[in-house]
């Protein structure tokens, strides 16, 4: 399976973000996106996403299930963790494996990877930060998808989280999934880079 | 189809919690047709010359009211962009999604009217036409809300919008659901013939409600 780019142009709100950018991964590996503030790491990963449209390029998945879109293979975790705090954790995690379909695997064990299951009824209004997003990469484990989309997974997450993070990532590498991540800082794992340019 | 249902039951649940909206629509109902014989005297004859008026309005109003919500919480907190890359097409998520929310909010109103048409001097035979046309024109009012859910769904003060969207589509509801909930009550005129017309509107809705939102959300990715 390999994800590319070509020639992609972005433009939102009438703002070119970039244009003529090229990328490419395959399965088994991690892109790092990489760049400062406002230069479209969150837009190249809407793109690839389907959420958003470019302007100019191609974005392709080959060897991917032909019956499938690229944004129907893919999971995205954006900066909004699509939480619902008048639903329990459990509920949370048990709506998106549903809803998502596709591959599942059991909601109590994908909770329990996380080390959230002790927290399974609680309300997820009550979580911290560092919880929301475990149980945000609990929905990666619930729903197998082959193309992981990450907008700055390890944000919020203590040293044990990113740990956890990084042994989630190679597990994912091993199945032959790929990993396309926006990023600020060191992921944990070996990757290669796409730095972004744009204005400064 | 369990994702769909999936969807259906979660929204149904949520609304059911602190903080959803099944039970503000109803309470607004009641407050609304409670207000009415204060403001209008107890002449009891005009309140049940204007009952089925009033029920109308007061339910039209009433499903407006948590409408807003219907996209909007989803867009908030990431779902919407989650449920527009599934594997179940959006128009049909959205179908499910305005399904539940008239489960939530267009039941319950149903439900009070009987106790509320004691309150305008409706007998039984009335307040029973009265519910049952509710039961035929509110999935109307919800499915073309809808749409005007999906067009507001990035403004953060889209309520009055949907408003000023949606009211002119129910119109045609407002018209035959009267229409036929006085039929029922005062002759001389056929309960049958507005009382199909708004079982077609909202057979109608049905089918454009869902695609028209569909393609507003996608219009309004960003």
């Amino acid at each position: 399976m390999r994800l590319s780019g070509r020639g992609v142009k972005c433009v939102r709100g009438g703002r070119e973000v970039f244009s003529n950018l090229d990328f490419e991964v395959s399965s088994g590996e991690v892109l790092a996106v990489t760049g400062h503030n406002g230069s479209g790491k969150t837009s190249l990963l809407r793109l690839i996403a389907g959420l958003l449209i470019p302007a100019r390029g191609t974005i392709l998945l080959e060897k991917g299930e032909a019956e499938l879109t690229l944004a129907e293979q893919a999971h995205y975790l954006g900066h909004r963790d699509a939480l619902k705090p008048a639903l329990s954790v459990g509920e949370n995690i048990a709506f998106w494996r549903d809803f998502l379909g596709g591959e599942t695997s059991d909601a109590g064990d994908s909770l329990a990877a996380v080390g959230l299951d002790h927290a399974a009824d609680l309300p997820a209004a009550y979580l911290s930060a560092g919880q929301r997003r475990r149980l945000s990469l609990a929905r990666l484990l619930a729903v197998g998808r082959p193309v992981w989309l990450l907008d700055e997974p390890a944000a919020a997450l203590d040293a044990a989280g990113q740990e956890l993070f990084s042994r989630l990532m190679h597990g994912h590498l091993a199945q032959g999934g790929l990993i396309v991540a926006a990023t600020h800082g060191p992921l944990g794992i070996e990757a290669r880079e796409l730095r972004m340019g744009g204005p400064s | 189809m369990t994702a769909l249902a999936a969807l259906v039951r979660r929204d149904i649940r949520m609304a059911l919690r602190v903080g959803g909206g099944a039970l503000i629509g109803v309470l607004f109902f009641l407050s609304v047709v409670v207000l009415m014989p204060f403001a209008v005297g107890p002449d009891l004859k005009l309140l049940a010359r204007l009952g089925p008026a009033i029920l109308w309005l007061g339910a039209l109003l009433a499903s407006l009211l948590t409408l807003d919500r219907l996209f909007m919480a989803d867009h908030e907190d990431g779902s919407l962009d989650l449920i527009v890359m599934s594997r179940s097409p959006l128009e049909l998520a959205c179908a499910a999604k305005a399904l539940a929310h008239w489960i939530a909010a267009g039941l319950p109103l149903i439900v009070a009217t009987p106790v509320l048409g004691l309150l305008l001097d409706l007998d039984l035979l009335s307040t029973s036409a009265v519910a049952l046309t509710l039961l035929a024109g509110t999935p109307a009012l919800t499915f073309t809300g809808m749409i005007g859910a999906a067009l507001a769904v990035t403004l953060q003060r889209g309520g009055l919008l949907l408003a000023v969207l949606v009211l002119p589509l129910s119109i045609p509801v407002l018209i035959f659901g009267v229409a036929a909930s006085e039929a029922a009550i005062s002759g001389p005129r056929t309960f049958g013939a507005p009382f199909l017309i708004l079982c077609a509107l909202s057979l109608i809705s049905f089918v454009i409600g869902p695609f028209a939102a569909a393609a507003s959300l996608r219009q309004g990715l960003d």
